[in-house]
């Protein structure tokens, strides 16, 4: 019993960073040396099947899916602020209820500043920012052992230029899916 | 992982380092921007001995004390002399030298080197100081400092800082890089490559190893570094993140930013990451902590009023008192060896520039007109202040005197600086 649990436990892992991947095949052959023949991964067998997306009881691919707004995972924040804005509602609500469907997923929440003023500072400004993303999952239905959440400061910009559109797309709080981080 | 041995020229050590250790190729080139109002005419006689070597060692010397902003180079050519002449104290006052050094450089049986000198006043008319040190054909430089120590010490009567090393962060293509250098730029090593940033080094008071936060493991992180083996250890590696690592002055604990119970939040924990205790509480952020010399206090960037200031509490435990009122953008305190200044970084109208507090009489002068200063950190004698800035979008390292009178500025070619610390004393 106990194996057979842990082995489908697994797989669940398995399944959820395949789709994660964006590959529902079977992952390439680990590099072997001399004359190897026997595969000695003995869950190699069964990844097929449960590695489909066809077979994707948790929804899974929704996290990926353009249509679907959990593909959506960035939050902005105003200069300053930490404060969530009232059009993010609705999507924190989505994804607090599919983590709260989905137990086993964990999500990191990775919240960032805009370059200007002191890094260590933008650091903590990040935190806030993630932790304001954390709080209102928690609230919707995510449970706090799910959710890390940290920060990236003003350390990895996704805009570089020096302007108000690119410092305001600095400032977010982003979610992240097991297998994402 | 492959294994290079580093000969730290200051300390004239040999150590063995092998984590991610590489020489560093570009190196920091000084430009001064700014020159103190009175500066003392000395004369660098070209120094005896062996042409190439004792010359090297000469301009060292020279360009160390220009450097500095307190010294006027007075010419020399034509001038033969090493420490044992003589010097025509006349001449010497007529070409405007108010002190005078010469030496020599000879080769000792045993392959290595010895460099002596002697300092003079003009005016009095007598030598000053003198000093005799042995040293090996790779450790010209480390003397030279030396020298200029010695000289810068006998003239101010503050110890010189030529001697010591500083470490700051390069970025370039996808690359991060901890390097450490002479205090004039000189030798970079690359303490630790990674494709994450790094930020907020910080030298243990012995200045043999570094804190500093890694993002190496997709959140910050931090670790503790020896310099000599290139061995490191993770100091703070708590849920959420850990951050702005301070070494108590015993240097047995770290002050910390840890997130675990929510926002940023002050902690200690040993070095060795061990005994975790909370230092301080608020509902809002608190960071960039950084103990007093005494060892009292830590001064802390706090935004518990309403926007980010700087304030202080004892570490004995006790009510947190605000340090900085003007503006609303007071960030990162750092104190002077002596304890009696504070530098940090304000806000004035969208520019972020160095300031300096004497924290006797609270007056607050601002030392810089660039507008994206970070990271202060002042010289082991407290006589400059290092910091990061941009210049033509480019990030460089820059210092300033806390009268705001010398100006230098350090860039590397076709890189970002950033994130200086400015080294102790050498033993």
């Amino acid at each position: 019993m106990k194996t057979r649990l842990a082995l489908s436990l697994s797989l669940v892992t398995l399944t959820a960073l395949l789709t994660l991947a964006g590959c529902g095949s079977q992952p390439a052959a680990p590099e072997q040396d001399g004359a190897g023949v026997e595969d000695r991964n003995p869950y190699a067998v069964s990844t097929t099947p449960v590695g489909s997306t066809s077979a994707d009881p948790y929804g899974l691919a929704a996290l990926k899916d353009p249509k679907s707004p959990l593909s959506k995972r960035s939050i902005l924040f105003d200069y300053d602020s930490y404060v969530v804005r009232d059009e993010y509602k609705s999507l924190i609500e989505q994804h607090a209820r599919f983590l709260a469907k989905n137990t086993q997923m964990k999500m990191l929440i990775q919240g960032t500043a805009d370059e200007r003023g002191s890094r260590e500072y933008n650091l903590a400004l990040g935190q806030k920012r993630a932790e304001a993303v954390k709080k209102a999952l928690q609230l919707l239905g995510a449970q706090e052992a799910q959710l890390e959440s940290v920060s990236l400061g003003e350390e990895k910009p996704a805009c570089m230029d020096q302007t108000e559109s690119c410092w305001a797309q600095n400032r977010r709080g982003d979610m992240l899916y097991s297998g994402e981080f | 992982m492959k294994t290079h041995c580093l000969r730290w020229l200051a300390g004239g050590l040999l150590g063995c380092a092998a984590f991610f250790v590489a020489p560093a190729q570009a190196q920091l080139s000084i430009e001064i921007t700014g020159a103190g109002a009175q500066r003392l005419p000395v004369a660098i006689a070209d120094f005896s001995g062996e042409r190439g070597i004792a010359q090297a060692l000469t301009s060292v010397v020279r360009s160390d004390l220009e450097r500095s902003g307190l010294f006027q180079m007075i010419d020399t050519t034509g001038k033969v002399m090493d420490e044992n002449t003589s010097p025509n104290y006349a001449d010497w006052k007529s070409r405007g030298a108010d002190a005078l050094a010469a030496g020599s450089l000879s080769a000792l049986p045993d392959g290595r080197y010895e460099t002596r000198f002697r300092l003079h006043d003009t005016q009095k008319q007598t030598a000053i100081g003198g000093q005799a040190l042995a040293h090996t054909s790779g450790q010209i430089r480390a003397t030279a400092h030396r020298i200029a120590d010695n000289i810068y010490e006998k003239l101010t009567g503050e110890r010189g800082v030529f001697s010591t090393r500083i470490a700051y962060v390069v970025k370039s293509a996808g690359r991060f890089e901890l390097q450490i250098a002479d205090a004039d730029g000189n030798a970079p090593q690359a303490a630790l490559a990674s494709r994450e940033p790094i930020i907020s080094p910080a030298w243990s008071p012995d200045g043999g190893k570094l804190a500093y936060v890694s993002f190496e493991a997709k959140k910050p992180v931090v670790y503790v570094h020896d310099l000599a083996t290139g061995r490191r250890h993770v100091a703070a590696n708590f849920k959420g993140s850990n951050s702005a690592p301070a070494w108590s002055p015993d240097g047995k604990k770290l002050a910390v930013v840890l997130t675990k119970d929510g926002n940023s939040q002050l902690y200690v924990v040993n070095v060795d990451g061990s005994g975790i205790t909370r230092l301080a509480q608020s509902a809002g952020i608190d960071t960039e902590p950084q103990y007093s010399p005494d060892g009292e206090f830590i001064y802390f960037t706090s935004d518990r009023g309403g926007s980010p200031q700087v304030y202080r509490q004892p570490v004995a435990g006790g009510a947190a008192q605000r340090v900085t009122f003007d503006g609303t953008y007071n960030v990162t305190p750092r104190l002077s060896p002596d304890g009696k200044r504070m530098a940090f970084v304000t806000r004035d109208s969208g520019r972020f520039r160095v300031a300096v507090m004497d924290l006797t009489s609270r007056q607050t002068q601002v030392l810089t007109d660039t507008a994206k200063d970070e990271s202060p950190s002042f010289a082991p004698n407290g006589r400059m202040i290092l910091f990061a800035t941009e210049v033509g979008g480019r990030g460089v390292l820059a210092a300033v005197s806390v009268d705001g009178r010398v100006k230098q500025r350090l860039s590397v070619q076709a890189a970002d600086v950033r994130e200086p610390a400015w080294g102790p004393f050498s033993k």
